[in-house]
């Protein structure tokens, strides 16, 4: 048992790096990724290639004036940006990063926890979120912010429900709520997309919205909003909104490859002859690489498409999303029955 | 079937990421200057002096999402033990859901004709 919660606790410390680590580093390839699409150069100052840029950016965070705006609701000020940073930290917890590794005799999975309520531990997390952009937004006592925090829940909430149903018909093909039963129910090749593409387009556009990443970033809008619920903010308050906005996109981009994407399942698996940890560290390899894709996959649209009307999302999001989510379950639910009869 | 002990790594995580973030705030906050000047306590405008205070009342079509989200994210919630039993229950299951659904999508409906969806008017 103990060396078990060593183990564990070994495990929370490394994703915990892992996590950080990813998030500074995608800082640093959006703004890369960027240049090369709009023709520039991006940062290369810092270091060669400006690979030191997110550690430069970190440390200016760290010695900014800690600042406090007199108008402020003080304490929430303060708390806000850590419930943003605690939630999208927290999110990690039951995503399975690989399968199980044996170490002198004893096998243990690479995943914080396996609770068999999975994907509601991640619907209840997210959702959390919401508040510290709203507390932030009204906290701050500016007409910006609370503009920007005010639309921010509003499309937060709106896309939690079609998100809450697209994932619906994935729990129905695989019987269970934990992440890990999803992952091995993909197990050869038989990856969700194949069979709920729908589902999965409408949880990447939820994925996208509940991030608040282009072309979803209206509590950002810095065109007519200037930072949205952020306007007030400065130092590592500012620095943990901005980062938490980064690990959410990776978890997302996780959640997307485990729901949809195999997780750390890849084609022909089985048929290399590796042995059972060597089939572990490849499959979290392979896991990462779909999960770096798909931070790409949100930079790219980011600098590829404009941002939406306020109206236009809401009209997205409850007129089109949830029905086609609604059609997407009984869809699935009829054809399961269809082939259980015939 | 979990024991409540497979939560114990969830709660260690949630002390690390705690004491993360509450030894980050406080860090940041003794290492940056700390000087406080009329001007920049005031908040922040862009070229024109804000009026009033900014907890002025806004428009109620957000709160009338926030009730339609409360209402229908239960609903929601109703079909996840469904979903997970989907396989056991079989076709009498699925009338059944069928019958909840039609219900689901006639208050989506009124809601529709309503116009509390309409964000333009």
């Amino acid at each position: 048992m103990s060396t078990l919660i060593i183990i564990k606790i070994i495990i929370i410390l490394v994703i915990f790096a892992i996590t950080l680590f990813i998030a500074m580093y995608s800082t640093y390839a959006e703004r890369k990724i960027a240049a090369v699409m709009q023709d520039r150069i991006g940062p290369n100052r810092a270091g060669p290639w400006g690979i030191l840029q997110p550690l430069a950016d970190g440390g200016k965070m760290f010695f900014k004036e800690d600042f406090i705006p007199a108008f402020a609701n003080k304490k929430l000020f303060i708390i806000a940006p850590g419930i943003a940073m605690f939630t999208a930290l927290m999110t990690s917890a039951i995503i399975p990063w690989g399968g199980s590794i044996t170490i002198w005799g004893q096998t243990f999975d690479l995943q914080v926890a396996d609770v068999d309520i999975g994907i509601l531990y991640i619907l209840g997390v997210v959702s959390i979120g919401v508040y510290g952009i709203m507390i932030g937004g009204w906290a701050s006592n500016n007409k910006y912010s609370l503009f920007g925090a005010v639309r921010s829940s509003s499309q937060m909430i709106s896309y939690e429900l079609a998100m809450g149903l697209s994932i619906l018909a994935v729990i129905m093909t695989t019987g269970s709520l934990s992440l890990k039963d999803i992952v091995e129910a993909q197990d050869g090749g038989k990856w969700n997309v194949f069979y709920q593409p729908l589902a999965c387009l409408l949880f990447i556009v939820c994925a996208f919205a509940e991030c608040n990443r282009a072309p979803f970033d209206l509590a950002e809008c810095e065109s007519e909003l200037i930072g949205g619920y952020h306007t007030e903010y400065g130092s590592m308050k500012l620095g943990f909104f901005l980062f938490a906005e980064y690990i959410n996109m990776f978890i997302s981009s996780a959640i997307i490859s485990t729901l949809f994407f195999g997780g750390y399942n890849f084609p022909f698996m089985h048929d290399l002859g590796l042995s059972s940890n060597a089939l572990t560290i490849v499959g979290t390899l392979v896991f990462f690489a779909k999960i770096c894709f798909f931070i790409f996959f949100f930079m790219w649209v980011r600098w590829t498409l404009p941002r939406f009307r306020y109206d236009q999302l809401m009209h997205l999001g409850w007129k089109t999303l949830i029905p086609l989510a609604v059609f997407n379950l009984m869809l699935t639910g009829g054809i399961m029955l269809l082939r259980d009869l015939f | 079937m979990n024991l409540p002990s497979d939560y114990l790594p969830i709660i260690i995580q949630s002390i690390v990421a705690l004491g993360f973030v509450v030894f980050v705030l406080i860090a940041t906050h003794i290492l940056g200057p700390n000087k406080k000047t009329k001007n920049k306590v005031e908040n922040f405008e862009c070229g024109v002096e804000s009026e009033g205070d900014a907890r002025s009342p806004f428009s109620v079509k957000y709160f009338m999402t926030a009730i339609l989200f409360v209402l229908f994210d239960v609903e929601i919630i109703f079909f996840y033990p469904y979903a997970v039993n989907f396989k056991e229950m079989g076709l009498y299951g699925f009338l059944a859901v069928l019958m909840f659904v039609a219900f689901f999508m006639i208050g989506f409906y009124y809601v529709y004709k309503k116009g509390a969806l309409e964000w333009d008017k």
